[in-house]
């Protein structure tokens, strides 16, 4: 629709808009989180929530304990292999649209403590992941900029067609396989549908990289 | 002033065999090596003892020494004692398992002081060292059906170095490896 | 005074429970890994007898990052960032503890006003930390969220001096071997004299709305004894230890170090519940105000840095040492093994949750599972200690 003609009709009172635009602009501005902080980054999730930088203007007014009733997880601290079980399952008990934010260095590849035995390198081995935050751990100001961020990706997804959310299209699976305990690591150690590995080079040091791209 | 609490000992328990290990650096902890069979007498009689009164078991570590040309490895658990009645410490305690494979028997101290329990059990997970008397040893950092034993100097991590984005050292060659296991 | 609802059922250990478990006349549940008000990923298996709990036992490693194993495949000033995400609440403690156990193994001596920047910064750790426990702990008596708010108010006037200081807010990785790592910012010591000074009114504020409250003192007074004797025999320190009324205070038993040149009381309890331990983190505030003005008005100009130590090539001679502070947790300490190389040969954390952590199943018995929550937020864990 024109855009003069729309000002024009809302000076006068009529307000115009589309179904996708309003079905969006609702869910983006109510994302409530759920209370899932595991290490360091949950006390500046926290603080994010607290008087000075407050994340309730932004639409995460309360943040639930039950996955039942939220719509974000905001995935904060170190994922470990014991832990990661319990993960999967809360996200599969999400009801959909569900969204997910990984915060920090550990919950997007181990971080600093990545060599270990007992670290989960990376969150986005068994979920699919919307927003990855870096930093370590990363200020309020930039989790504020990663809901806002995480708010322009539900406002673009349209309704019908290829670039509708996954909760409308049908057989898109919402439930991703929970991984078991091994002898020695997890069973499956990864969910090959959801962790794309992009480029399957040779692994090469930094310096060589750049001699190969030029 | 080791030494003096050295003949103390071995006068009020009988058939111990205690021996002062050295401290090479300028902390000057030295410390008192105990044979597992007496251990526990040691331990109450340090506990008891009016004017030592050790009551507070503030740190126990293992320490796990490998193989060497001189000596077989051995596990070790190192135990730091303070007092909270005269103030006065630390007193450093070990003691040391035969062998690293099937000889991995100490007896515990947690029935003299409770603050050892959590981390004997830490010990006995991370590097299987095996604490008679414990009250409730099973594992505490790792899942039960964790196999091996972590801190130990030869266990060697599982394989999930699927993607690196900026390898170096170590992490490189152990990449490398990995693909040469997984051509794709 | 002990209200009616939180007088305890059973004194002792009841014998063999399991067949009353299978039978369905006492419930067996898991509170946690996820859970609104354990104070991180930690898991309670309790046996229930209706609401009162008959058996706790704690399962923690949800949070086990293994780094003494990194750390000895790192240097030791590599380790230095990893002390900081230990208890993460306070990190420029876990710094100057790591600092000890290593100038002790290498022999470094510290320059007077590096001691002088290490105390200040510690006792302002040390009020971050108990106002964000008392404010934990009241939303977990279900004020949901407005102490914690004023709290965090505080805690974000201090951390703002932490990171003109050090450059990061929670992370701050100032401590080195044999000093600070930067000089103070011109106006620094201005500043913190000035939040110093506004400090007490927040304590007053908060004591007014707290201490003399009915709710707080019915759901707090009685609850979650520690008697004196099985606090000292299980290891347990911090303001636990001496709620219960042991006087052992590392600051003055080890007089680690500047603290002698300090003149501050140690607050004892006398019944060791929850009420004393929320006592003992007030006064111990007031107490640690008095430490930071007699630090600011007595700091001397000077070198922050001792200049035999060596920042590159740092092999200690083969050895090992045992450093400890008090930390606002309880001591802190670290075990170091030196075989000459740049890496340590064992690196060991002695964490103090870990240790308080033991007697959870002796002051809960009996109580119901409110209760429960409230002692167990008196113990002030943090994960990231007590998994490591």
């Amino acid at each position: 629709m024109d855009q003069k003609l729309k000002i024009e009709l809302s000076k006068q009172g009529i307000v115009t808009t589309t179904l996708e635009e309003l079905y969006n602009w609702g869910r983006k501005n109510s994302v409530w989180p759920m209370t899932f902080g595991l290490a360091c980054c949950a006390i500046e999730m926290i603080a994010t929530s607290m008087a000075r930088y407050d994340l309730a203007r932004f639409g995460a007014e309360v943040f639930r304990p039950s996955p039942r009733q939220a719509d974000l997880m905001i995935v904060s601290g170190t994922v470990t292999k014991k832990m990661a079980p319990q993960v999967v399952r809360l996200y599969n008990q999400m009801a959909e649209p569900k969204y997910v934010i990984a915060m920090g260095a550990c919950a997007i590849s181990g971080g600093p403590f990545k060599q270990g035995y007992n670290v989960l390198k990376g969150i986005d081995r068994y979920i699919p992941v919307d927003v990855h935050i870096p930093g370590c751990p990363p200020r309020p100001e930039a989790l504020i900029d990663a809901f806002m961020t995480l708010q322009k990706k539900i406002d673009e997804q349209a309704l019908t067609g290829t670039g509708r959310p996954r909760h409308l299209v049908a057989d898109a699976p919402s439930e991703f396989v929970v991984p078991r305990f091994g002898a020695h690591d997890l069973e499956p150690p990864k969910n090959p549908d959801v962790f794309h590995i992009l480029n399957n080079d040779e692994p090469c040091s930094a310096g060589e990289v750049d001699a190969r791209r030029d | 002033m080791l030494e003096e609490i050295k003949v103390r000992i071995e006068s009020a328990v009988p058939g111990c065999q205690l021996e002062i290990i050295p401290n090479g650096s300028p902390s000057g902890q030295h410390s008192l090596l105990l044979d597992p069979p007496h251990a526990l007498e040691v331990a109450k009689f340090l506990r008891d003892d009016p004017e030592l009164r050790l009551d507070y078991c503030s740190n126990v570590t293992g320490v796990d020494w490998l193989d060497t040309e001189q000596s077989p490895g051995h596990l070790e658990a190192v135990y730091h004692l303070y007092s909270m009645e005269k103030k006065h410490g630390p007193i450093v305690l070990r003691m040391r398992t035969e062998n690293r494979s099937d000889k991995v028997h100490l007896p515990s101290v947690t029935p003299i002081w409770r603050s050892a329990e959590f981390q004997e059990r830490e010990i006995f997970d991370l590097y299987g060292i095996i604490f008679d008397g414990h009250p409730d040893l099973r594992r505490i950092m790792m899942w039960d059906e964790f196999e091996d034993h972590p801190m130990r100097k030869d266990y060697v991590e599982p394989d999930d170095y699927e993607y690196e984005p900026t390898p170096h050292d170590h992490v490189l060659t152990r990449a490398k490896e990995h693909v040469e296991r997984n051509p794709q | 005074m002990t209200s009616r609802l939180t007088t305890p059922v059973y004194e002792e250990m009841p014998e063999d429970i399991s067949d009353r478990i299978d039978q369905g006349e006492l419930l067996e549940i898991a509170l946690g890994p996820h859970h609104p008000s354990t104070h991180g990923v930690f898991r309670m298996d309790v046996v229930l007898d209706g609401e009162r709990v008959v058996k706790l036992k704690p399962v923690f490693g949800y949070l086990h990052r293994n780094h003494e194993k990194i750390a000895e495949s790192a240097s030791y000033l590599a380790s230095m960032p990893y002390t900081d995400r230990l208890d993460y609440i306070c990190s420029l403690s876990n710094n100057w503890a790591y600092a000890l156990a290593v100038e002790k193994l290498a022999g470094l001596q510290v320059p007077e006003r590096a001691e002088y920047i290490r105390v200040i910064t510690a006792e302002l750790t040390r009020l971050v930390n108990h106002s964000a426990t008392i404010g934990f702990l009241t939303q977990e008596m279900g004020a949901s969220g407005t102490p914690l708010m004023y709290a965090f108010r505080e805690r974000e006037k201090i951390l703002d001096l932490f990171e003109s200081l050090t450059g990061s807010r929670m992370m701050c990785n100032y401590m080195r071997f044999g000093g600070c790592r930067v000089e103070l910012p011109s106006g620094w010591l201005e500043q913190t004299k000035k939040i110093v000074e506004e400090f007490p009114r927040f304590l007053d504020e908060y004591e007014r709305l707290l201490t003399g409250n009915e709710i707080f003192m019915a759901r707090s007074q009685g609850v979650g004894v520690l008697k004196k004797n099985l606090a000292i025999n299980a290891g347990i320190t911090g303001p636990m230890l001496r709620a219960s009324g042991v006087n052992y205070d590392i600051r003055k038993v080890d007089k680690y170090g500047i603290y002698d040149r300090f003149d501050f009381k140690i607050p004892l309890g006398e019944h060791g519940d929850v009420y004393d331990r929320y006592m003992i983190r007030m006064l111990e505030m007031r107490e640690s105000l008095k430490i930071l003005n007699q630090a600011l008005r007595d700091i001397p100009a000077g070198p922050i840095m001792d200049p035999k130590a060596k920042i590159r090539g740092f092999r200690p001679k083969p050895g090992e040492s045992y450093g400890r502070i008090e930390s606002p947790k309880g001591e802190l300490g670290f075990f170091l093994i030196s075989d000459g190389s740049p890496n340590p040969y064992r690196y060991r954390v002695r964490p103090p949750s870990l240790i308080n952590l033991t007697v959870l199943e002796d002051m809960c018995r009996g109580y119901s599972v409110p209760d429960t929550i409230v002692i167990f937020g008196t113990v002030d864990i943090v994960l990231g200690e007590v998994d490591r």
